[in-house]
């Protein structure tokens, strides 16, 4: 399985929990925290993230970066499908 | 920000676009303005043309549109965000120009520098946000709200026999000669996102073609004006605005 990891900008997350419900894996939940406008804002609770950006097309506020391991030497990255 | 120690052996495979300005959005939570503005950065961004595009911001809840947007941009009165781009336009020929209009802006007081800017076909990308409120001033009906939606101005649902029916202007626009690409999107999934992004992509490679206008309605969520929850608006749009404003498209070029 690829593994890939989520940046999360969690002073502009306005915790609308889209990217919860778009991600797959179930990797992102709510934090106990708020942050600074008194949001409660997202993390990832679970470390099985893909890297498939589901979360991060769906986040209305763009706070979300997405890291993925390079994949392995079958595929060029002319054949990976490019950042959407 | 956490730890960045982990992503090291990572490559980035998404991140803002630098066409979208650091300013955090004012939006409520969940509110799709924020996509769309996104996906319209991306693409500007990865055509290269952020030099050469201007955008035209309208009035409602989008009025500053111009603080996230990284490109030229022109404010307009209410209603005439078409009108300023198709002059826009007219003295820039060269320039990749859109408008950026939710539904009290577009197809309440500007339905008729709508309807007669598709009509002169202006060569010109319109954006349309259908969230079927108005948003900015408090959840009042808008033209596009649907039959029996509950409303600040109609409390008890909308009525046909009092407030009239939805107006579905994209459908008005498609039929106008001037029209070159018409479509209905919407920013609920992640496919649907990967939908729109292609049609943002489409509408500014047919600008230059000087063909007509395109015209992108994007079926939106309110959920401060529908008074639900983000996820509860979504689920809520899919099964009463669906019906109504059909995900696709409604008018395509013809191929040669």
């Amino acid at each position: 399985m690829i593994r890939g990891t989520v940046l999360i900008n969690r002073d502009i997350c306005k915790g609308c929990e889209l990217c919860i419900a778009a991600c797959p894996q179930d990797s992102l939940g709510l934090s106990d925290q708020i942050n600074r406008h008194g949001y409660r804002y997202v993390q990832l609770v679970q470390d099985n993230c893909t890297g498939c950006i589901n979360c991060a097309l769906v986040c209305p506020d763009c706070a979300i970066t997405v890291y993925q391991e390079p994949r392995a030497k079958a595929k060029s990255s002319a054949q990976r499908v490019p950042a959407l | 920000m956490e730890s960045a120690a982990t992503t090291n052996h990572m490559e980035i495979v998404y991140e803002r676009p630098v066409t979208l300005t650091d300013t955090p959005m004012h939006y409520c939570p969940g509110c799709g303005h924020g996509v769309v503005h996104r996906v319209l950065m991306e693409v500007i961004n990865e055509m290269g043309i952020q030099d050469r595009t201007v955008g035209v911001a309208p009035v409602g809840c989008s009025v500053f549109a111009y603080n996230y947007m990284n490109v030229d941009m022109q404010e307009a009165a209410h209603g005439r965000a078409s009108a300023v781009a198709t002059g826009i336009k007219r003295v820039l020929p060269e320039k990749y120009v859109y408008s950026y209009q939710g539904d009290g802006d577009l197809a309440a007081i500007g339905t008729g520098e709508t309807i007669h800017t598709v009509n002169r076909g202006e060569n010109i990308l319109m954006i349309f946000i259908n969230n079927a409120i108005y948003g900015m001033t408090g959840g009042q009906m808008a033209p596009t709200s649907i039959l029996g939606q509950v409303t600040s101005t109609t409390p008890y649902g909308r009525k046909s026999d009092l407030n009239g029916f939805p107006l579905k202007i994209t459908d008005l626009v498609t039929q106008l000669p001037g029209a070159y690409y018409v479509t209905r999107q919407s920013v609920h999934t992640a496919a649907a996102v990967r939908k729109l992004k292609k049609a943002i992509e489409a509408s500014f490679k047919y600008q230059p073609l000087k063909k007509g206008t395109c015209f992108i309605e994007v079926v939106s969520n309110c959920p401060s004006g529908w008074k639900m929850t983000p996820i509860e608006a979504n689920a809520w749009m899919e099964k009463n605005m669906f019906p109504l404003y059909p995900i696709g498209d409604l008018k395509v070029p013809k191929q040669n």
